[in-house]
């Protein structure tokens, strides 16, 4: 048996029945990692000996008849790195961090050691989460299995593409802009975007906080609703963690769409849409109204805003955010100084990359005396009528369906020279997280270049188990595609 | 010379008294080794995120209630973005759009009477750390344990005129908010600091002057004279036909003087907006009503209630309420003793006295009520005299002892066996037989000579009323 080509939740089920142990699912990873990151380069850190000294410890407890209700326990995970893991590096993929070790979890690395999951290592990104490629990584590109001379996308590249090289069965992500759901259309596998709340944002070291969610990537629906069980719910170290959530996600796994309204956005199917993804945005319309759904067109206003509502917001709070990192506690230091205000210009300056740096400049721009309510207030209203618009669909619809992104993955090399280009990138997804929203991405055919294509299904606040459900039929009507690694 | 007129408004700072910080669980204590109250949140490390301690809102919703504020009923909290090696996420977090109360005021009386002193607002935020030189080393140190303490700011409306109206209305913040609970306002702990925001202009004018804020006072005095100081540099740099330069001054105490921090074109843009990381306060009526019943008794009302419960003249009851700790000691002596007229008088006489002997102010008082009652008790009982207990009281008051076991210990009970009292007094009489002659002969002074070498030889330890009566008898 090969484990490495398992779904999470068959290999946790083989771990519970005894037929496969945790250490050695763990080691037959690791050795897959070896054989294969250094062309992919998914992981910033691999964590060999602690993933194999807690799957020795997470085995014997499962003996003992332990983690009885997570269908997870003994499966490896990947963690992208700008989630904290005590006593693992938590770099952003940036110079600034290089050498940072949080000495605490985050809140969903809590969850996992209570389900019982391994964490084999951290996966590389754009830096700070900023980008759309994984080129802006400080450590270098991630690469897509399906082409190596492709992007995985981003932000959560690394994750992504470990899921789809098979150097993972699941891993985390965070999506702020389509961070999740993007990188999953580019390599072929799933990913959740959930709720804004829905997942404790403690730990996971902020981008825009307003925005930020974190959420699971896997080779398929049941894997991503399994995960999101696990690390969805209330947290009071995050204030802005939802108290009472149903979190049954598996229970959604049912292939049956009989009367669901879904709506497609005639703006998401239009122009700058590359027409192989609108024929399979079309035919997966067609294939849940065979499936019994109802299934039409509607005008989504205010999509065309998104984009540039997302970066004023996204910069602002990354502005913020980001000041931190100023050489005086932790991470990179400037060589170099005579004075304190040497310290923080030379540190940024030279711990920082180019994107990261633009969107500080817009941000700090955006939220200065005098451009405060032409630009950050502006985009607020323009947050809040996208919420609005959003709100008048769903009582239309049960879920929205439309692409995830404009093209299928790009080539890798110049993506950086063209930021304007490449943020238009975001359409489909910005919109999800300004209003707050689940949303799923899910690989749906291959088009004439042989690169995976991704649909997005987008739900009402909290309804995840629509979106679940939505996706899980789909699924259903589609062969499994998987690179040629 | 033209008459001017000073106009000044004031910015406090004040340490709010809860337990743990306005973000995190760290202890607020003051004076712990540097960095040893401290976590991952206060510090500002990555990941970590805020999460309110209510406790802080209840106290700012007391003291905006106290200062008779409207109350903000959806309130929010902005990060106030700067870069300094005490502020270790670059950002405070502060109120600068929806500050939890606004448009209150307090009533102060000074010479010239009563008058209002409007409160602009009173917004909650977090405290920073602390930068120490290390001369020494010549290097600069972090000590992040008061980061995340909680504090409200209280800006006053530009309504004071005088030295004399700032410190009254001080006072007057300082004793409500210490009566609320909400803070010791400690100034020589940094737990109340004021900035003062100060112009002149002439008499009769009603447009305000160029302002300076002036910063880096840490006492009522120092206040005064920095008042003081900018009035008359103000002035004279209008006499001279120069314009005031809007900007912020360190003041110096020291020299007596201030010096331009920085002025308005190199204000810091502090980029304020709503923090992503706190939802919004949304405040009840339930919420205000019950902050409202809880409110303990302020010092307008304990003085009346004192004035006309104990029977205690204004000027004393004025001078007890002036301070919290000494309201406290009062009210829990009087009720275990019952007697609060006595205990009144200790307070006046010789608590005023010692604090002035040892140069301290009411509130560093830290003897109990529990041991004056006791002292009140062992004179009431006759077990000790008033002198004996004036020496006890002393002790007390330095060091807090139980005065029934200082008292034993140190054997400092009355002798009341009048035996032993006529055998020292014949003794007396025999030694001093001059002073009895002269006693005899008219000279009424021998008399307390003779009480005084009795009470010598009894070491103080006998009813003075008793030696006295005795003598008279013994000498007819």
């Amino acid at each position: 048996m090969d484990l490495t080509k398992l779904s999470a939740l068959e290999l946790g089920r083989e771990i519970k029945n005894g037929q496969v142990s945790a250490v050695d699912a763990v080691k037959e990873q690791l050795a897959v990692i070896k054989d294969r990151d250094a062309k992919y380069q998914c992981f910033i850190s691999v964590e060999a000996e602690k993933a194999l000294a807690e799957a020795e410890t997470v085995q014997k407890k499962i003996e003992q008849g332990e983690y009885k209700n997570s269908p997870i326990a003994g499966v490896p995970i990947a963690v992208k790195d700008n989630i904290c893991v005590k006593d693992m590096y938590a770099t952003c993929a940036s110079k600034m961090l290089y050498n940072f070790k949080p000495g605490y979890h985050a809140a969903v690395i809590e969850k996992l050691k209570e389900a019982g999951a391994i964490i084999i290592g951290k996966t590389n990104m754009d830096e700070f989460a900023m980008g759309s490629t994984t080129e802006t990584s400080y450590f270098g590109e991630t690469k897509n299995p399906w082409d190596i001379e492709r992007v995985p996308g981003g932000s959560s590249g690394g994750s992504a593409a470990a899921v789809a090289a098979e150097e993972t069965p699941i891993a985390l992500g965070s999506d702020t802009g389509g961070s999740i759901r993007q990188p999953s259309a580019f390599c072929g596998v799933t990913g959740i975007k959930p709720t804004y709340g829905t997942v404790s944002r403690f730990g996971l070291i902020a981008y825009a906080s307003s925005l930020d969610q974190i959420g699971p990537i896997g080779r398929n629906v049941s894997d991503c609703a399994a995960l999101l069980e696990v690390i969805a719910g209330h947290d009071i170290k995050d204030s802005t963690s939802v108290p009472d959530l149903d979190k049954n996600y598996m229970l959604a796994l049912v292939d049956d769409v009989k009367g669901m309204r879904i709506g497609i956005p005639s703006g998401y199917i239009g122009e700058g849409l590359d027409p192989e993804i609108r024929g399979a945005v079309t035919k997966a319309g067609k294939v849940l109204a065979e499936k019994g759904a109802i299934v039409e067109t509607f005008d989504l206003d205010m999509a065309d805003y998104a984009v540039p509502a997302y970066y004023v917001i996204a910069s602002a709070e990354a502005s913020s955010n980001l000041s931190r990192y100023d050489g005086v506690k932790y991470g990179y230091r400037t060589k170099e100084f005579t004075n304190l205000a040497e310290v923080y210009k030379k540190t940024r300056n030279e711990g920082f990359g180019q994107e990261v740096k633009r969107r500080m400049m817009i941000g700090a721009f955006v939220l200065s005396s005098g451009y405060y309510d032409a630009y950050y207030i502006k985009a607020l209203q323009v947050k809040a009528l996208i919420k609005k618009a959003f709100d008048e669909a769903f009582k239309k619809y049960d879920f929205i369906l439309g692409p995830t992104a404009p093209t299928t993955a790009l080539k890798s090399g110049n993506n950086l020279e063209n930021p304007l280009k490449m943020y238009l990138g975001d359409i489909y997804t910005v919109s999800v997280n300004l209003a707050g929203l689940p949303a799923i991405s899910l690989p749906y055919g291959i088009d004439s270049k042989g690169l995976p294509i991704g649909l997005q299904l987008i739900g009402d606040a909290f309804k995840e188990k629509t979106i679940i459900r939505g996706a899980y039929a789909l699924e259903q009507t589609r062969p499994a595609i998987r690179p040629a690694l | 010379m033209k008459s001017y007129e000073t106009v000044i408004g004031l910015e406090v700072h004040c340490e709010l008294d809860t337990k743990s910080k306005i973000f995190c669980g760290c202890t607020t204590q003051f004076g712990g080794e540097p960095n040893t109250h401290v976590c991952p949140v206060c510090s500002g490390m990555p990941g970590t995120l805020p999460v309110l301690n209510k406790q802080v809102v209840n106290y700012a919703l007391k003291a905006g209630l106290a200062l008779n504020c409207d109350i903000t009923r959806y309130c929010k909290f902005d990060r106030k973005n700067y870069f300094y090696p005490d502020l270790p996420k670059a950002y405070q977090i502060s109120q600068l759009y929806l500050p939890i109360c606004h448009n209150g005021y307090v009533e102060i009386e000074t010479e010239s009477g009563r008058k209002q002193i409007g409160i602009h607002e009173i917004h909650m935020e977090e405290d920073a750390g602390k930068l120490i030189h290390d001369e020494w080393e010549d290097c600069t140190i972090v000590d992040y344990n008061r980061c995340g303490v909680p504090l409200i700011e209280i800006v006053s409306e530009p309504d004071m005129r005088s030295a004399e109206e700032v410190i009254a209305y001080l006072e007057k913040l300082k004793l409500i908010l210490q009566y609320l609970g909400v803070s010791d306002c400690k100034m020589q702990e940094g737990s109340l600091r004021a900035d003062i925001n100060l112009s002149v202009r002439e008499v009769g004018s009603d447009i305000l002057g160029t302002r300076t804020e002036m910063k880096n006072m840490n006492s009522f005095k120092a206040i005064a004279r920095a008042i003081e100081g900018e009035r008359k540099r103000q002035i004279e740099l209008l006499e001279e036909g120069k314009t005031i330069i809007q900007e912020t001054r360190r003041w110096d105490d020291n020299k007596d003087t201030s010096f331009g921090m920085r002025s308005k074109e190199d204000a810091q843009d502090y980029r304020y907006f709503p923090d992503p990381d706190l939802p919004p306060i949304s405040i009840s009526e339930a919420w205000i009503k019950q902050v409202k019943n809880e409110q303990p008794e302020l010092r307008d009302e304990k003085m009346t209630r004192y004035m006309k419960e104990f029977e205690i003249p204004e000027y004393d009851a004025a001078i007890i309420t002036g301070s919290k700790v000494m309201a406290d000691i009062f009210e829990l002596t009087a009720d275990l003793c019952k007697k609060p007229k006595e205990v009144s008088n200790w307070l006046m006489v010789e608590t005023m006295r010692l604090l002035k002997v040892h140069d301290m102010e009411a509130e560093e008082i830290h003897f109990s009520g529990n041991n004056l009652a006791k002292l009140i008790g062992l004179v009431d009982k006759g077990t000790i005299n008033r002198t004996v207990a004036k020496k006890v009281f002393e002790v007390i008051f330095t060091e807090d002892i139980d005065p029934e076991r200082y008292v034993e210990e140190n054997g400092l009970k009355m002798e009341a066996d009048d035996g032993q009292l006529r055998t020292v007094i014949e003794n007396v009489l025999a030694e001093n037989e001059k002073s009895v002659q002269d006693f005899k002969a008219g000279k009424t002074k021998a008399m307390g000579f003779l009480v005084g070498q009795t009470m010598k030889t009894m070491k103080g330890k006998a009813d003075p009323g008793m030696v006295n009566r005795l003598l008279t008898e013994m000498l007819s």
